[in-house]
């Protein structure tokens, strides 16, 4: 997303080739790619946080669990269209971002990654404790499922209009700011940018990101929201996926998303690997070889190689 | 009885008050002061008080080393690391296989520990030090993607169910006016106690341990009087691995039952105890754990926020509350003097 | 008498920032020189460099042994003490602690080398426990100097030791450095604004201008040069 127009060739491979997937692939796989687009989702708002104004989040899966529950709720209780269920998701966690994000300001680094991990934690157990209204255990079901091919649909479009959104907000003053804070808070506050703003409405934006995320995650999963979905390890992908992407790239974002959503069914297939514990070896150990080699995820490959093609 | 608890807490507090460099102002000992008469008084008039505060010194203890592991490791290399536990957890199972191997449980002990210190240098030698150029933020990463590697490698290589591990301390328990105390809970504070002040120690009153303490303090300054900074950081590393090596060994034994998910709620209890204390202070990561310890146990039996009782299942998220507690009103946590904010 | 350090051609840089730009000098073995310049000549870069602190490039031999690319900790076990700017001393640890850090590159017992150090700073000996952050400013350098020469250097790098002392504290300092070297043979290469010191303390000097040696020479001869005279003395 730099100020300059993104190569409208690569959009526009990306968008064919996913709207010509559905053709190919079984309802399966399809289903994958779908997985990869709502951590698309995901990853960009994270991404937004910690790339533009370097605020660490350990803590999005909450942000999907809030919006997932908004889904599955109010579907379930008012059967409101389900696109709608996903702009109030949107809504209302920007408001719950941007509550997060007041207190965040006076935390740095480790003691911000301590909180968002304890939010992560945290979030999910409170359906728990309110059962009658969020489902307890037992979770929340919404009023109507949706085809696989449906949420696919739904969940590209809103990866692409999510996508020009961020653009366009990075792209202008709110951008600049974001970069400014970024580079150096003393020079961004010396320069008059009003640092807790800023920093702020970061938090509420990726927050809201996480939340159509976890919307569509409900949906893709037969509408189904409940607290194991929405562990711990879910923000830990989304965080993953976010170095994996390094700053500024589509195609960083697409490769980031594309190593979260289907890393753990690809390795299924491999033998040894295949069972979950095997997936989560491969999944360590492949962060810890993304952040020695790539420190700048795939968007700081893209940049030296093209660097290197212009010398 | 608990006077001999609580008297042990007060000589490891001045100790701790010396380690941590007088950090703690008298406020802070005030109110310690206060809590150890609240336990010594409760202790005397029930004895149901005194055995959980017992208990609660005893599981305060582990999480005391485990927090102690973190700010290890933070001071020397300003990292959370979120890896900690599972850390603790791998080398507990080093020690299970040594014995099924053969090995009497106090040789598995000490050959785990010195497992647990090379492991610990070696990691930070090799996943730590190279990320830790470009950005601690990398480095944290790195930790939750050890956290899930070691999840995984240890689920893989043991399986995910229960293993029985023979306790080193029996089932023997002693008497001490009316209170039930049982042999397990003192052995699980005597040793984490006495492998804390051994490390102490280490630090205070050999050449190495200075060197380190001056190597976290002002790397460039301790550069120039000739201490290789890089393997001191590498040591510290080390010897939290192995304060995590205790923990591990000193929790199992309270569950008596071995899997893999043994030290995750007690990596929260940890990190709560270390940011109570103050993420860069030694002496408030023991004092915090034992306050947590012990408050939670206490909590749970009489602990009623009106209609809301706090149950057993909501210690963890207790645990995330008080987290977040301190570091909205005080980062820097009772003993800690590091500023936690930015700009 | 033979060179005790040799630099060749050194040029150094922070970043893309180069500020040496090829500084020759030489530093006999019991002497002290001095190094003498306006700000952001780069002076205290060429010590720098001589630490490994910065990337340089050029030839720099100590005792005829090429440093290469030795960081500091490496220069120290050499035989380099290098008291910085700001003295470098650890605050937050006692005035023991901070001597026994100085020598802590020596094995063994440092017994003799503490009391050697109490013998020329008798103060420090009632301070042992004293934190070191809670000492003045010039009691603090006088740490810094004592740790220093308890790491039984060959060679001592001194930078800007006068910054922010009372001119009495200043004369104390250069004079006890004089004792050192006269009576333990210690080689000083001081960085030192205050010219008029420095040239008195020092047999020989180097004026450094925009990263190059513009004039060296003996203190005598720098002394009665017109442009030191006008530039750095002042009259």
């Amino acid at each position: 997303m730099r100020s300059r127009i993104p190569a409208l060739v690569s959009i526009a491979v990306v968008a064919a080739v996913i709207s010509s997937l559905p053709f190919v692939l079984s309802d399966y796989n399809v289903s994958l790619v779908t997985q990869v687009g709502i951590f698309f989702i995901a990853v960009l708002g994270l991404d937004i946080l910690t790339g533009y104004t370097g605020q660490i989040s350990i803590g999005h899966g909450a942000f999907m669990c809030i919006g997932g529950y908004t889904t599955a709720v109010m579907s379930r209780d008012h059967n409101t269209n389900l696109i709608v269920t996903m702009l109030m998701a949107f809504a209302i966690c920007f408001v719950v971002g941007l509550l997060v994000g007041l207190p965040a300001l006076r935390l740095s680094g480790a003691y911000l990654a301590l909180v968002t991990f304890a939010l992560a934690v945290s979030v999910p157990l409170l359906p728990l404790k309110w059962s009658s209204f969020l489902g307890g255990r037992n979770g929340v079901q919404t009023s109507q499922t949706v085809s696989n091919l449906w949420v696919y649909v739904v969940a590209w479009t809103a990866s692409a209009i999510l996508f020009v959104l961020a653009w366009l907000i990075l792209r202008g003053r709110v951008g600049r700011a974001f970069r400014a804070v970024r580079d150096s808070e003393i020079a961004a506050v010396a320069s008059g940018i009003e640092l807790p703003v800023y920093k702020t409405l970061a938090f509420g934006i990726s927050a809201a990101y996480a939340g159509v995320a976890g919307s569509l995650f409900v949906l893709a999963n037969n509408g189904f929201a409940a607290p194991d979905e929405f562990a711990i390890f879910l923000s830990l992908q989304i965080l993953i996926g976010a170095a994996v992407a390094g700053l500024g790239s589509l195609w960083g974002v697409l490769v980031g998303a594309a190593f979260v959503g289907l890393l753990p069914s690809v390795s299924s297939g491999v033998p040894v690997i295949g069972s979950a514990h095997g997936q989560d070896v491969v999944f360590g150990a492949a962060v810890i070889l993304v952040m020695l080699v790539l420190p700048d995820g795939v968007a700081g490959l893209i940049a030296r190689l093209r660097g290197m093609t212009r010398a | 009885m608990a006077t001999a608890e609580s008297s042990r807490l007060e000589s490891l507090r001045n100790r701790g008050a010396a380690l941590g460099g007088g950090g703690g102002t008298p406020i802070v000992i005030v109110i310690l002061v206060g809590v150890a008469i609240f336990l010594l008084v409760g202790s005397l008039r029930s004895v149901t008080f005194a055995q959980l505060t017992v208990q609660g010194l005893a599981l305060g203890a582990v999480y005391g080393s485990l927090a102690l592991a973190l700010v290890l490791v933070y001071r020397a290399t300003r990292v959370v690391n979120f890896a900690q536990g599972e850390l603790a957890m791998l080398t507990t199972y080093i020690a299970y296989q040594l014995i099924k191997w053969g090995l009497s449980y106090w040789e598995a002990f000490f050959a785990t520990l010195a497992i647990a210190l090379v492991l610990g240098i070696v990691l930070e030698l090799a996943l730590i030090r190279p990320v830790l150029h470009r950005s601690v933020i990398a480095a944290v990463i790195v930790t939750v993607g050890l956290f899930v590697l070691i999840d995984g490698v240890v689920n893989w290589i043991w399986g995910g169910d229960f293993k029985f591990m023979p306790s080193p301390f029996g089932t023997k328990i002693y008497h001490v006016g009316g209170v039930s105390i049982a042999r397990l809970y003192v052995g699980m504070f005597v040793v984490v106690i006495i492998s804390v002040l051994l490390v102490w120690a280490l630090f205070r009153f050999t050449k190495l341990g200075l060197g380190m303490r001056a190597a976290a303090l002002r790397p460039a300054e301790a550069a120039f009087v000739g201490v290789r900074v890089e393997w001191m950081l590498a040591i510290g590393w080390g010897l939290a691995a192995l304060l995590g090596a205790v923990a591990g060994l000193m929790a199992e034994p309270s569950q008596f039952t071995l899997e893999p998910t043994l030290m995750q709620p007690i990596l929260v209890y940890a990190f709560a105890a270390a940011v109570l204390g103050g993420l860069d202070s030694p002496a408030g990561a023991v004092i915090g754990g034992l306050l947590i310890g012990v408050s939670l146990n206490l909590v749970v039996q009489y602990g009623h926020i009106g209609p809301l009782k706090i149950t057993s299942e909501l210690q963890t998220p207790a645990a995330f509350a008080v987290i977040v507690a301190v570091l909205l009103f005080k980062p820097s946590g009772l003993f800690g003097h590091q500023e936690v904010r930015r700009v | 008498m033979t060179a005790l350090l040799e630099l060749e051609d050194v040029e150094a840089r922070y970043g893309p920032v180069h500020v040496l730009h090829g500084v020759s000098l030489a530093v006999d073995e019991g002497s002290v020189v001095a190094v003498l310049g306006p700000n952001g000549a780069g002076k205290t870069t060429t010590l720098r460099a001589v630490s490994g602190m910065v990337r340089r490039s050029g030839n720099i031999q100590f005792a005829g042994r090429a440093l290469g690319r030795l960081g500091p900790d490496g220069v120290a076990r050499l035989g380099i003490a290098h008291v910085p700017e700001g003295r470098g001393t650890f605050s937050e640890l006692t005035v023991w602690e901070n001597l026994r850090l100085g020598a802590y590159t020596r094995r063994g017992s440092i017994q003799p080398e503490l009391e050697r150090v109490f013998a020329y700073f008798p103060w420090l000996s009632e301070r042992k426990r004293q934190q070191a952050g809670t000492l003045s400013g010039g009691e603090q350098q006088m740490l810094a100097l004592a740790r220093a020469f308890v790491h039984r250097p060959r060679l001592l790098l001194l930078d800007e030791p006068s910054l922010g002392l009372a001119p009495v504290l200043v004369a104390e300092l250069f004079r006890i450095v004089r004792e050192l070297n006269e009576k333990e043979g210690l080689t000083v290469l001081v960085v030192e604004q205050n010219a008029q010191l420095a040239l008195q303390a020092a047999e020989a000097g180097y004026v450094l201008e925009a990263g190059r040696v513009a004039l060296s020479g003996t203190s005598a001869e720098l002394r009665a040069d017109d442009s030191v005279r006008r530039s750095y003395l002042g009259y």
